[in-house]
């Protein structure tokens, strides 16, 4: 009995937070016009978001195509077929791990700096000090972020998967001997650019996602070290957890 | 009420209130903090609201400037419903209040010249060197204009109030609201918020409203004060007659008694019971 | 704000590192390049079977890329699938003789239209078509023929 009304319970304030989001949401959607007047302030945080990330970007897309560059030829090489690499290697990039890579590192890294930063504004009374100065903080803390974020994710994304594509090439072509002519031509001749595409909008639809539960957490976080401490794991969980449940319904509609 | 304290005061007496605080009721989570809660703030005096924590002293601030409404009850600004207004109205008036609060709030991201900066910035179209004098002059009033260049985190507790103040009066506000505005501070830096305080609304004609429970500081800077107690207003009047006030309550508050109505025990059961229980 | 020079600086050069990245994918990774360098003009053949074969895949002779299946369309009144390829314009001498016919790269790899020259001394021009064609081998018709010619061979063994 007691355990029915405690999922009922849980299951109600699902709903509510979902609701709660949707509606921060629409209430960051309505001031975007407005933030727009102000593109310094978006500049400041693409910068934030985006070149800030990128040493972290470009490390990890480098090492996860050398990874793949090792194991796709060993597995290719079983059937003879090693010079397919750069297709197979360029498609996975391309498609899954380039997003959801760069997604989860994006959630990790700017993620979590717009959470602990806005939560530490609500704490220090910054955001009341706003409200009261007749400043909507929405308007000026979070659409800036949230935009920020938008515009910087699916740029990540075509870097990490660049760089990705080049640490293939590194490890395929230089260290392995796949013959570089035939690693090119294949996977140009097998990647189209809607494959591209599909990974610049699921970069796009996680950019969207993990920068609004970035700023969500950030503005709603209880005003205390510990509530902002809280609201930055929230932001990372709840984004990587997001990112995955979307890039599978997003793979089944592109696919 | 507030005749008895411009009675007792030898400045010239405000024809009216900044502020109307009319029969207000509110409640959180089933915890009701202001049952029927009338108060008023005379125009171009200082006010005190004091009460033990908990009164729900900071709740009247946020009542005040409309960043909650009440359950029940009328806020005047100036004669405006602050209860009635919509966001946008709601804006409008905020910038007639400046607001000091607890630390400071200063933004974090910018140095000391941009946030005074900042309400003029966000609310005017002012020309680049006009903002640089209005800065510069609120930051000389506050002593501060050697600082402009400093970021928040390099000031101290009293340094970053003061920088505080100087952007609450960037816009020139009608009413000033200190929140705490003592906690924390070491004498010296107290004193200068005591003068700054004064000087801001003798000299500027600004209306002030401080909400403190540091008694012998708003003694001395107050015209006369108000005393919240169980959601509604336990005593008001100037500091002498509330020294003397004959509520046991109001004169535990006033002069700092350890124990009375506000107990010095939380709520337990009996002691000796207590400690029989453990050893049986 | 004392910094935003800086801040503008390499947020600029993040932004345009993001669409050189975007532009390499689009230029370098994925298979536009003819239709970009230069001109290309496009001629037809026309299949009994094309197999797997897929717009995008490549038109190679003597196993050099030239060119691109653009489109594949079924048509109803001759029976066959009509295939546009998008040749180069740089390899415009292909006799109009030449033969046409849908191979497969290695095990993994798809098919491809392998194109033998003929001797003419005509060239296939735009919107000219390829008439000599060999289709896609179909694994099941090969195993059929396996078969059947296994059980005529079993048959005249019989009959000895």
């Amino acid at each position: 009995m007691s355990l029915l009304r405690e999922i009922f319970e849980n299951l109600r304030s699902f709903v509510a937070t979902v609701g709660a989001v949707a509606l921060f949401l629409l209430r960051t959607l309505v001031q975007v016009p407005r933030a727009l007047t102000r593109p310094g302030l978006i500049v400041a945080q693409i910068h934030n978001a985006g070149a800030l990330s990128l040493v972290i970007i470009m490390t990890c897309g480098l090492f996860v195509g050398g990874v793949l560059g090792l194991q796709g030829y060993d597995l290719l090489q079983r059937f003879g077929s090693e010079d397919a690499l750069g297709t197979a290697a360029a498609l996975a990039l391309i498609k899954e791990l380039g997003p959801v890579v760069t997604a989860l590192l994006f959630a990790g890294r700017a993620g979590t700096a717009l959470a602990s930063e806005i939560g530490l504004m609500r704490a220090t009374d910054q955001l009341s000090a706003m409200e009261m100065m007749a400043v909507d903080p929405v308007r000026r803390v979070v659409v800036p972020r949230f935009l920020g974020g938008l515009i910087a994710m699916p740029l990540l994304t075509v870097i990490f998967i660049a760089i990705g594509i080049f640490g293939v090439q590194v490890v395929g072509v230089q260290l392995l001997g796949v013959d570089a002519a035939s690693f090119w031509s294949q996977m140009r001749a097998a990647v189209e650019v809607s494959d591209v595409m599909e990974g610049v909008i699921k970069g796009v639809v996680f950019g969207f996602v993990c920068s609004l539960i970035a700023v969500y957490e950030g503005y709603t976080a209880v005003p205390t070290a510990e509530g902002v401490g809280r609201a930055t794991t929230r932001t990372v969980v709840i984004s990587a957890v997001l990112v995955l449940i979307f890039n599978y319904m997003l793979t089944a509609v592109m696919l | 009420m507030s005749s008895t304290a411009q009675a007792a005061d030898p400045r010239p007496v405000p024809s009216d209130n900044l502020v109307e605080v009319e029969d207000v009721h509110y409640s959180v989570g089933g915890r009701k903090i202001f049952s029927g809660l009338s108060l008023t703030i005379p125009r171009g005096r200082i006010t005190a609201i004091m009460g033990p924590s908990g009164t729900g002293k900071t709740t009247l601030l946020r009542l005040m400037t409309g960043q909650i409404k009440p359950d029940k009850g009328r806020i005047r600004f100036d004669g405006i419903d602050v209860t009635s207004l919509k966001l946008g109205e709601l804006y409008d008036l905020r910038r007639r209040m400046g607001m000091l609060f607890q630390n400071g709030a200063l933004l974090t991201d910018m140095d000391v010249f941009e946030n005074v900066a900042f309400p003029l910035r966000e609310h005017t179209k002012l020309p680049e060197p006009l903002i640089r004098n209005v800065v510069l002059t609120k930051l000389q009033a506050v002593g501060l204009r050697g600082a402009a260049r400093l970021m928040p985190s390099e000031l101290s507790g009293g340094m970053a109030r003061r920088v505080a103040l100087a952007r609450a009066m960037a816009t020139d506000p009608d009413l000033l609201i200190y929140d705490e505005p003592f906690t924390g501070l070491d004498p010296i830096s107290m004193g200068m918020i005591v003068r700054l305080v004064r000087h801001m609304n003798y000299a500027l004609g600004i209306t002030s409203l401080v909400v403190s429970h540091d008694v012998e500081e708003l003694a001395e800077l107050a015209d006369m004060g108000y005393i919240l107690a169980g959601g509604r207003v336990a005593a008001a009047g100037n500091f002498s007659e509330l020294k003397k006030h004959d509520s046991e309550l109001v004169n535990q508050f006033m002069n700092g008694l350890p124990d009375g109505p506000v107990p010095f025990h939380y709520p337990a059961p009996d002691y000796y019971q207590e400690l029989l229980e453990g050893s049986a | 704000m004392r910094s935003n020079r800086a801040v503008e600086l390499s947020t600029g050069l993040f932004v345009l590192l993001g669409f050189a990245a975007l532009f390499f994918l689009v230029t370098q990774i994925t298979n536009r390049e003819y239709l970009t360098n230069g001109g290309s003009y496009t001629v037809q053949a026309q299949f009994e079977n094309i197999g797997t074969l897929k717009p995008g895949a490549a038109v190679s002779m003597a196993g050099v890329t030239i060119g691109r299946v653009e489109s594949i369309r079924y048509d109803q009144s001759i029976y066959k699938a009509v295939v546009d390829m998008r040749i180069s314009s740089q390899f415009n001498r292909i006799p109009v003789d030449s033969d046409a016919s849908i191979m497969t790269a290695g095990l993994l790899g798809g098919q491809y239209i392998g194109i033998t020259p003929g001797g003419s001394e005509e060239y296939l021009a735009d919107g000219s078509r390829i008439e000599f064609v060999q289709d896609a081998l179909v694994l099941e018709n090969l195993i059929n023929q396996l078969v059947a010619s296994f059980s005529q061979r079993s048959d005249s063994k019989g009959d000895n």
